[in-house]
């Protein structure tokens, strides 16, 4: 059945308000991510120049970085500028924000991605698995497993998989990114081990949303009914409850991707990566304000962006939100 | 042979034993009516013969359908007798439908499962079936999707489900329970004439003797796992030579005895203005001082939007009404589902304010009230619930929970002294003072019931709200909560308006009826004339299609002379 049957207006209408909603999200997000940098002591030009600099020099570089102008105004040519894509000049690399970000995404993307997708891949059979076998067994050591995939620390295990897999086994590199200049395969390597690291706690927690929706789902009613029509067990499992179960998983699945950004930034230090992550962690040492505030800003939008393909997926799966959209 | 055979079913889930030892059979073409009351394992000998028993269920005994043995037979070939040979339907319509399947899918799945159909024929023969049972392709096209449905409509899609492969017999477990009585009436026709048509067996599972009298041709009588009572409908239910038929026949009859407090006013025809009523005619005055005086009242709610361009077009569901209810007085407010009474009760409650007109309680005007103003108000009038089982917070004991209605008064009592009016709020109903310090799970359904009139008496009310007080009650239980409401009426001098779509509800403890069609009051009078003889379309047609016992019996014998 074709999932956009009910495309008309509402779906025009859901859409144009969650990117409002979006857009709204993120305005407030700049306030505060540039309210709280304001507020934090340390002056820029300052820790640029270092403690013995002359009030002359300090003045002037003061002038140079836009800081003397007032507070308003600032903020919104920071803002106007990030909209074009403009998002400043690095005070301790000198170079444009914006060169230094997308030199990093190239890196930090790849790595969410693939993680995101691993947690998924994983996650979600395991789960229906379990629930498929409530109380037997194969429920009971996935999930046990589940609880300790919860429970580890992803930097602990990270520091586990260099001892087997690039230490002892030499499989791939212990850390550092070669670049994908190249080719592919190299990147990828150096990625396995921190994308499996961010993965595993995020599956865990994923393979018990399902579990516990897809039970609940196989209580309902129109199981019962689809058995009577004759339906085996396991087609009713993937064929009618699974769709159903995807509404909390795929709400579960937005909030992780928060997570799982946040989670880079330890992790790519752990292994060397020069992505996003080190980049914000090396710039908030070096009070490199406007880097920090740009990647925040970044990841906050890439945070709004993946809830809006949420929003659409639970559209897509249930027709009962598309009408009342 | 019988078409399904049932020889000492026995069935336990642990230690517990829901059925002991059941018998029964069914012919092809044949109705069987199985009736009993909530617990008496009707709906477990169904799911047996479906097999689709919860997984720590022990069977023993025998059941044989078409020659095969169903206790032992492989899940495969158990597989290809649901929904082929044997069809079922649920009670609640409103979850049977997966919610993210359109209904041609539901039922076209069925039929290329067990036939192979490719999708093109299995979408005819869906399509076919679905026109059978009333839905209609202009209206009801195979890509709707249930929640657009309402619920007679999605238990006719159920209903198609399970009839789409001819199936040799139907299980049907309270099809029409959740339904009002008019889209009742329509489903047991539909299964009727699919049974005569396909000469289908027919497993009817009801509570409600009235219904199984008017559709079955044998019916068994089950209590607490066991068959009490068996054979052809008209000599059961007349006869009633087994006591506990009889005592069911009279608990689904039952009227409480009760005088009413109050002359009938004369009958005057809906939206008269005051001038038009001759109240000082051949019927006498009013007795009792007017309690709630409720004038054009009307509630809109906004409605959805077509396109971004046109404007909503708001949807109301109360238009214009008007009366009066007196102190003392037992009103019913009759009507279908989705007709606004529940919406008119709301209003009455003061949980929802009118779009338009005005609604006196005790000569105040409730409409315009701040909710801190509305405490005294609410103090004299409360509210029944349906669901017994839903409207208990569990972890609260009962002297918390019938108590919960005192924060109302001014001036809160102290601890014994709440302690003392609960114990006599529970004694009026039935309950005693040692049932305090019990918790909701420790009552049956009928003493839950209970609790929540002995928390609606507490305040010393002048006005209770029921909504289909009753409905969720097995019969017996039903005739006891009937009488205590009786009772409380003539005691205490409670007025009651009665929410209900079940007439012998209306008929068994109210003075008046109101039957309201969408949105008005479109009939009002005495109980007993309204209901022998009503005069408005919505009022005959909610008659017709009640079922009645004596009624039924009647007709049955009719047919046989």
């Amino acid at each position: 059945m074709p999932i956009w049957r009910g495309y008309d207006f509402h779906m025009t209408l859901f859409l144009s308000k969650r990117i409002a909603i979006g857009i709204l999200t993120l305005l407030v997000a700049s306030v505060i991510v540039f309210s709280i940098m304001e507020i934090l002591p340390g002056d820029p030009a300052r820790i640029m120049l270092g403690m013995n600099a002359t009030p002359e020099a300090l003045a002037a570089l003061r002038e140079q970085m836009g800081l003397n102008v007032p507070l308003l105004e600032r903020y919104v040519n920071w803002v106007t500028g990030m909209a074009v894509g403009d998002f400043g000049n690095s005070y301790t690399y000198r170079s444009p924000v914006i060169d230094l970000i997308a030199e990093r995404a190239v890196v930090s993307l790849p790595l969410a991605v693939i993680s995101l997708v691993l947690s998924t891949v994983i996650a979600i059979p395991v789960g229906i698995f379990a629930a498929a076998r409530r109380g037997r067994m194969g429920d009971t050591v996935s999930m046990g497993t589940a609880q300790v995939g919860v429970a580890i620390p992803n930097f602990w295990f990270a520091l586990l998989l260099i001892y087997v897999f690039a230490v002892w086994l030499r499989l791939v590199p212990a850390g550092g990114f070669p670049g994908w200049a190249g080719g592919i395969w190299p990147g990828v390597k150096a990625l396995i081990l921190p994308a499996i690291a961010l993965a595993l706690p995020q599956a865990a927690i994923l393979a018990r949303v399902t579990r516990s929706a897809m039970l609940e789902v196989l209580g309902e009613d129109y199981i019962r009914t689809a058995r009577a029509k004759g339906m085996p067990r396991r087609y009713v499992l993937w064929r009618h409850a699974l769709r159903n179960a995807m509404i909390p998983v795929l709400t579960i699945l937005g909030l992780q991707f928060a997570f799982l950004l946040a989670g880079t930034i330890i992790i790519e230090n752990v292994f060397y990566l020069p992505g996003l992550g080190r980049l914000v962690f090396q710039a908030i040492t070096q009070r490199d304000l406007i880097v920090v505030e740009g990647v925040v800003m970044l990841l906050v939008a890439s945070v709004v962006l993946v809830n809006i393909l949420v929003d659409i997926a639970y559209a897509m799966v249930d027709p009962r939100l598309r009408a009342r959209a | 042979m019988s078409l399904l055979e049932i020889e000492s079913l026995r069935l336990s889930i642990g230690n517990f034993e829901i059925l002991k030892g059941v018998d029964l059979h069914i012919d092809q073409g044949e109705v069987l009516g199985l009736v009993g009351e909530s617990g008496s394992g009707k709906s477990m000998t169904a799911l047996t013969l479906m097999r689709l028993l919860p997984e720590l269920a022990q069977t023993s005994g025998r059941v044989t359908f078409d020659g095969i043995d169903i206790l032992n037979a492989p899940e495969a070939a158990m597989n290809k007798l649901r929904g082929d040979d044997i069809g079922m339907v649920f009670q609640e319509p409103m979850t049977a439908l997966n919610p993210v399947k359109t209904i041609g899918e539901q039922v076209a799945e069925g039929i290329r499962w067990h036939t192979g159909a490719n999708r093109r024929d299995a979408e005819d023969r869906a399509r076919a079936m679905l026109d059978r049972v009333g839905l209609p392709e202009v209206k009801f096209p195979l890509s709707r999707y249930p929640h657009e449905l309402s619920g007679g409509q999605r238990q006719r899609v159920v209903i198609a489900i399970a009839c789409a492969l001819e199936p040799k017999l139907l299980v049907a477990d309270e099809p029409t329970t959740a339904l009002d009585v008019v889209l009742q009436a329509q489903i047991l026709e539909l299964l009727r004439d699919l049974v005569d048509e396909r000469r289908m067996g027919l497993l009817l599972i009801s509570h409600d003797l009235a219904v199984v009298a008017d559709m079955a041709d044998r019916v068994t009588i089950m209590r607490h796992g066991e068959v009490m009572d068996a054979g052809e409908t008209g000599r059961i239910l007349t006869e009633k030579a087994h006591p506990y038929t009889r005592q069911l026949a009279e608990a689904s009859t039952h009227v409480p005895e009760r005088v009413s407090r109050f002359i009938p006013p004369p009958l005057t025809p809906p939206h008269k203005g005051e001038g038009d009523v001759d109240v000082e005619g051949a019927r006498g005055r009013w007795r009792y001082p007017t309690l709630l005086e409720i004038r054009d009242v009307t509630r809109d709610y906004a409605g959805r939007r077509r396109s971004l361009f046109s404007k909503p077009e708001p949807f109301r569901a109360v238009r214009g009404v008007s009366f009066d209810l007196h102190e003392g007085q037992s009103m019913a407010l009759v009507g279908r589902s989705g007709c606004g009474k529940s919406t008119l009760a709301r209003m009455i409650l003061a949980l929802d304010r009118p779009t338009s007109g005005s609604i006196r309680f005790g000569g105040e005007e409730l409409t315009t009230k701040s909710e801190a103003d509305l405490r005294p108000s609410r103090r004299n009038m409360q509210v029944v619930f349906q669901d017994p089982y839903g409207s208990f917070n569990p972890r609260h004991k009962v002297e918390r929970l019938v108590a919960e209605p005192l924060h109302l008064l001014e001036s809160q009592p102290s601890r014994s002294d709440r302690r003392e009016r609960v114990a006599q709020a529970l004694g009026e109903v039935g309950l005693s003072a040692a049932d305090m310090d019990k918790y909701p799970h420790e009552f049956s359904g009928g003493q839950r019931q209970r609790l929540s009139i002995a928390r609606a008496l507490i305040t010393r009310p002048k006005l209770i709200v029921a909504d289909e007080p009753v409905s969720a009650l097995d019969v017996s239980i039903r005739a006891q909560v009937l009488d205590l409401f009786a009772d409380l009426n003539q005691r205490l001098g409670v007025a009651y308006l009665f929410i209900t779509h079940d007439l012998a509800v209306a008929r068994a403890i109210t003075d008046q009826v109101m039957v309201m069609h969408e949105g008005e009051i479109v009939e009002r009078g005495d109980t007993g004339a309204v209901l022998d003889d009503p005069q408005s379309e919505a009022g005959k047609m909610l008659v017709a299609a009640s079922p009645d016992l004596d009624r039924a019996l009647a007709r049955r014998r009719a047919a046989n002379a």
